[in-house]
């Protein structure tokens, strides 16, 4: 398509109008103004969630980055740290914004830890719920969660109990994509086997993940062909380093072992690379989903709540109005059980 | 104790003798190491190991590993789901084996369910109550008026802790664990798959390690404070600089170099568990099996068992009131001991509540 806005390009065809033009039109706006994204990273500490964010993206996150004692976590509760860097490749520019959730399953109890959480990613809701009712709209910042990857242990048989709490309480709420951490503990069939556990585990819960969208069927093979790969690599068991090895000549980042060398980018040692790739072309499918399910679901259960008005009182009436409605079919159904017990003596 | 007897008859450095050729200086003192040995393996040894630590680090397979027999509770009960139970269970196995005569029976006692609940409150509780259980009941044989000649001893010698290796320092659950019960059993953390730190990670995370245990007054084997001589000191702190010890377990055997050797494939190279190079895991089992047994079982005899003892002893004011049976019936133990415990504090049934609160 070379028709960049040279208007005396157009074909002669009979019937040609031009608005098939539209898309480059968007696709420069949209280059204009940047893409923003925001990225939430779940998972218990020393999994590799830093270390991994770091090699997705190139970039430093975290630079002065302090990792408290045992004595100190005893004491912490969940925070969020939310830490945006702008990416630019290509003319192409991202701001992204990785939400980190230090102090998650560390206390001995984590019956709480997710609250904080989901509070937080309820705010977000909010904020833009509040942005978009608002009366200038021009610069609503989107500052809500797209996508949260969720860091299972590769340590354990599968999904832990708090893993399956935790993303029972999201999964309405945000995008999930499972990742096995720190991949390289696991052998090629323990993987194998360890990613149908969790599948399984997901399927048994009935936890709703982000699902990848199948090709459009005017995409060539090879498209078709990636993703059906991507599909069925869920849930991408990953590596990250940065840390650059020599290994035959050329620099790659890696992991160094007295037995050998772990590499990042090859497919066949981890899938970070089909974790990379399905972020990059599903980053809009990701916004996308978010905008038009879970952000949609909290606006429509946030505005039935507030048609109520947001009064204490009426609140309170509701319940009472709930109350009532209960004892009334109490009632009925003592009522019911009389008459049936005054049929059955009738009977007699 | 039959290399050091060996060792012995072959050299004529001894203590103050010669070899059996020159007789004026020797006695044959030295021959009771030769039947005190021939004894202990005609009677067998006993071994009792606790496995503590989360589901999925490896610790049926490390225990396979150690012993080079599948000695694990997952080997004996095979169980396909390998669920995490709701509570934590105590799963004890027994197995005799044998090696070049000596004969052992080994019990390794699993912990299913440790840690793996969303809330861990408490869940050293029953592991703590499983410990005095044992040591209860080695005390009512001991304090049997007719008592067996062996007591078996079903007293946990010692309990491997499995660090999971994040790389960065020790979790709360971690702390609060090994703080109550390195007081009543011999603990040996180590740090469980370790194939997933590199050598500088490891270092620096047992760095870590072992600067939290100091700061929090965490003694775990070998402890300082029972350290017998210079020479015992000299060995246990070079052990003490390598705690925890980084392991690798696996009951698969690979052929590499032309070997048979136990080890882990991986598409970037193969994990040799027994090469020291690649894991500690040789280190863990000399310590455990080859020098160190018999000192684990004497700690465990000698200080641990003597501090419950007289703790137990102390609580329930003892009155010393002897009833001996008129019609002693063999094998009922109730008639038999002394009624030690005929107290006269009323609470004196809470004792084991408080026990194992006080924790």
């Amino acid at each position: 398509m070379s028709q960049s806005g040279e208007k005396g390009k157009f074909p002669d065809a009979a019937g040609y109008v031009g608005f098939a033009n539209l898309p480059n039109q968007v696709h420069r706006k949209s280059v204009k103004k940047g893409f923003e994204f925001t990225l939430m990273v779940v998972g218990e500490s020393g999994l590799g969630k830093s270390t991994l964010i770091n090699s997705l993206f190139l970039t430093d996150l975290y630079p002065e980055r302090y990792i408290p004692g045992a004595a100190e976590k005893i004491e912490r509760t969940v925070q969020i740290e939310a830490s945006t860097v702008e990416i630019e490749e290509r003319g192409v520019k991202l701001r992204l914004t990785v939400v980190d959730t230090p102090g998650y399953g560390d206390a001995i109890n984590s019956q709480d830890c997710f609250k904080t959480i989901i509070q937080y990613i309820d705010n977000q809701f909010e904020r833009y719920l509040h942005d978009e009712s608002g009366l200038n709209r021009r610069h609503i910042v989107d500052n809500r969660v797209h996508c949260c990857f969720y860091f299972i242990s590769p340590f354990g048989h599968g999904l832990k109990p708090l893993d399956v709490e935790f993303m029972k309480a999201i999964h309405s709420k945000v995008n999930i994509v499972p990742v096995i951490a720190k991949a390289d503990t696991l052998t090629l069939k323990e993987r194998d086997r360890l990613k149908r556990r969790i599948l399984d585990e997901i399927a048994e819960h009935g936890i709703r993940i982000y699902q990848l969208p199948d090709a459009d069927s005017d995409e060539d093979e090879e498209f078709k062909e990636q993703t059906r790969v991507l599909k069925a690599s869920i849930p991408f068991a990953v590596i990250g380093s940065n840390q650059l090895i020599e290994v035959k000549g050329k620099k790659i980042r890696g992991r160094l072992y007295p037995w050998g060398v772990v590499e990042v980018e090859n497919p066949e040692h981890n899938d970070f690379l089909k974790l990379r790739t399905m972020l990059v072309t599903h980053m809009q499918d990701l916004q996308e989903v978010t905008q038009d399910l879970h952000y949609e679901n909290f606006r429509s259960e946030r505005l039935k709540r507030a048609g109520r008005a947001v009064d204490e009182d009426v609140l309170d009436k509701d319940q009472i109005l709930l109350q009532k409605e209960a004892e009334l079919r109490r009632m009925q159904e003592m009522i019911a059980q009389m008459q049936a017990q005054m049929k059955m003596k009738s009977d007699e | 104790m039959s290399d050091s007897a060996k060792s012995h008859h072959l050299n004529p450095h001894g203590k103050g003798d010669k070899t059996h050729a020159s007789d004026f200086s020797y006695v044959g003192i030295d021959a009771i190491l030769e039947q005190m040995r021939r004894k202990a393996m005609k009677q067998g040894f006993e071994l009792n190991i606790m496995v503590v630590g989360q589901s999925g680090l490896g610790k049926s397979t490390l225990m396979n590993t150690l012993f080079k027999s599948k000695v694990s509770r997952k080997s004996v009960l095979p169980d396909p789901e390998e669920r995490i139970p709701k509570t934590i269970e105590i799963k004890s196995i027994s197995h005799d084996i044998e090696e070049k005569g000596v004969r052992m029976k080994l019990t390794v006692i699993d912990t299913p369910g440790f840690g793996d609940q969303i809330n861990n409150e408490n869940c050293w509780q029953p592991i703590m109550k499983f410990i005095n259980d044992q040591y209860e009941a080695y005390l009512q044989e001991e304090i049997n008026i007719n008592r067996k000649k062996r007591i078996p001893d079903s007293r946990v010698h010692c309990c491997i802790y499995f660090i999971p290796p994040t790389g960065h320092c020790l979790r709360p659950l971690d702390l609060e664990f090994m703080r109550r019960l390195s007081k009543v059993v011999n603990i040996v953390p180590v740090i469980a798959k370790a194939d997933t730190l590199t050598l500088e990670e490891r270092d620096h995370f047992k760095q870590t390690i072992r600067e939290e245990l100091r700061a929090n007054g965490i003694d775990v084997y070998p402890q300082k404070e029972f350290d017998e001589d210079s020479d015992d000191r000299m060995i246990n702190d070079k052990i003490r600089e390598m705690i925890p010890f980084a392991v690798v377990g696996s009951d698969q055997e690979y052929q590499v170099n032309g070997k048979r050797i136990l080890g882990r494939k991986t598409k970037w190279g193969t994990i040799e568990v027994e090469n020291i190079g690649h894991c500690e895991f040789a280190y863990l089992r000399d310590l455990l099996i080859r020098t160190h047994m018999q000192n684990i079982k004497d700690i465990t005899g000698s200080i641990h068992y003597e501090t419950y003892r007289v703790r137990r002893l102390n609580e329930s004011n003892i009155l010393f009131t002897a009833h001996p049976p008129e019609h002693p019936t063999p094998g009922t133990k109730q008639s038999q001991t002394y009624n030690l415990f005929t107290c006269t504090n009323p609470h004196c049934g809470d004792w084991e509540e408080d026990l194992n609160s006080n924790f």
